[in-house]
């Protein structure tokens, strides 16, 4: 390679090795802020959490721990589950932001939100 | 049974609306073991469950109906893996009594899963009861998935909207209705406007002596707002009752008896012949409260409702499965 083309080269390869650390660093950290699932416990008549933020597309998912039947339902009815019973599971991904009021309707005075960003 | 004399005749009227606040109180605490409180026009006369007097005005009685409620069949967790079983001695229970029962009320919660397989359970079971004749209201376990449908199908002959209705027995006006449907989110039981709309209607054209039975299966009366134990709407109905001398509200879903009368209205819950629920506060929430296994039958229970025509009276008689 002549030298001119041989400097040239280095000085991308050299640009490329400092930049590819810094990707990763920054990918790093964004997968540290926003877990793709987060979980609601049901108990108790109650959503524990009672209120989430999460990031639009991740998995939500609601697991009844309680000895009653539950479910999950949107007051804007953008999502709603089948009635869980015991052990039974409930999973949505939150794909459009906003803040989503829940609740179950079999038993209304059991609340919970979901805001989306 | 605790100690008391027979014929405890109310004699201290001091709010001036015919009922004894003190003996009122007497007669709630001893409703769950058994006794016989008469309402007159508002007087509460109580009488011991096995004081012959009590049953001898049970006996006379132009009209003898009993309610169960929340038998929630399919339900087998640990505070009671068998529903089958306490139904069953609920339902002894009632071909024992002395005086047949003319029909039965169910106030709901009838299945625990709205499950065919289980409404089927309820139906054959209640086939060996001394009456064929069952009147239902659902509850909110009557009714998931499917906004009722299935509970209308099999029960919702000759009722309106939701499935409410009205019958007459007797000269007592009986009506049933739905307070499960359309909940929102952080409310209680509701009635919605169609149905207070047709209840103003049921009941214009009757006399204010006419005795009235509601039956439903949230309770009408805010007993714990907190776990749900009220109807948002409930106000409403209660303004058309008010003019009548003698109403008596049937409830289900908190599973244990309590009892308020609020001038010429006695409200009653019964318990489940399923499972106990805590009272009000006493545990973290309204579910199924486990007790030891040889405990459970004296929390559950039917309820015995005699009515005498000549005195305008409906006696309201709860007992326990043991």
């Amino acid at each position: 390679m002549k030298k001119r083309n041989w400097v040239l080269f280095m000085a991308a390869a050299a640009a490329v090795v400092l930049v590819l650390p810094a990707l990763c660093v920054v990918e790093q950290s964004v997968a540290a802020a926003s877990p793709a699932v987060v979980d609601v416990k049901i108990d108790n008549f109650s959503f524990s959490p009672p209120t989430i933020t999460v990031k639009a597309g991740t998995q939500i998912t609601w697991t009844n721990a309680d000895d009653i039947p539950h479910n999950v339902v949107s007051t804007d009815q953008s999502f709603k589950s089948k009635v869980l019973d015991t052990d039974e599971k409930f999973t949505y991904t939150a794909s459009k932001p906003g803040t989503y009021t829940y609740y179950c309707s079999i038993h209304p005075k059991m609340t919970g939100k979901v805001v989306v960003q | 049974m605790p100690q008391h004399n027979s014929n405890d005749v109310i004699l201290h009227d001091h709010n001036r609306d015919g009922v004894d606040r003190r003996g009122f109180l007497k007669c709630m605490a001893w409703a769950g073991t058994g006794a016989l409180c008469v309402l007159q026009g508002g007087v509460l006369k109580s009488y011991a469950f096995d004081d012959a007097s009590g049953m001898h005005k049970a006996a006379k009685a132009d009209l003898s109906f009993v309610q169960i409620s929340d038998s929630h069949m399919g339900f087998n967790k640990a505070a009671n893996p068998d529903v089958v079983a306490t139904m069953k001695v609920a339902i002894d229970k009632i071909r024992a009594l002395p005086v047949a029962p003319e029909f039965i009320l169910h106030t709901g919660d009838i299945t625990h899963l709205s499950k065919p397989s289980e409404f089927d359970t309820v139906d054959q079971l209640l086939k060996s009861a001394p009456t064929r004749d069952v009147f239902f209201v659902p509850g909110e376990h009557d009714v998931l998935e499917d906004n009722g449908q299935q509970y209308r199908e099999r029960y919702g002959k000759n009722t309106k909207g939701d499935g409410w209705y009205s019958f007459d027995k007797k000269g007592v006006h009986f009506v049933g209705l739905v307070n499960v449907m359309n909940l929102k989110a952080g409310g209680m039981g509701s009635l919605g406007n169609a149905q207070l709309e047709w209840l103003e209607d049921d009941l214009r054209h009757l006399s204010k002596s006419t005795p009235v039975v509601v039956f439903a299966h949230v309770p009408l009366w805010t007993i714990y707002p907190e776990w749900g134990w009220g109807t948002d709407d409930s106000a409403q109905a209660l303004s058309y009752l008010k003019r009548f001398g003698s109403v008596t509200v049937l409830n289900g879903h908190i599973h244990q008896t309590m009892q308020k009368v609020e001038g010429n209205i006695t409200f009653h819950t019964a318990t489940s012949t399923a499972f106990p629920q805590p009272h009000p506060g006493e545990a973290p929430s309204p579910g199924p409260m486990k007790v030891p296994a040889e405990k459970l039958r004296s929390l559950l229970g039917v309820t015995d409702v005699n009515y005498m025509r000549k005195r305008h009276a409906l006696a309201v008689i709860d007992s326990t499965l043991e």
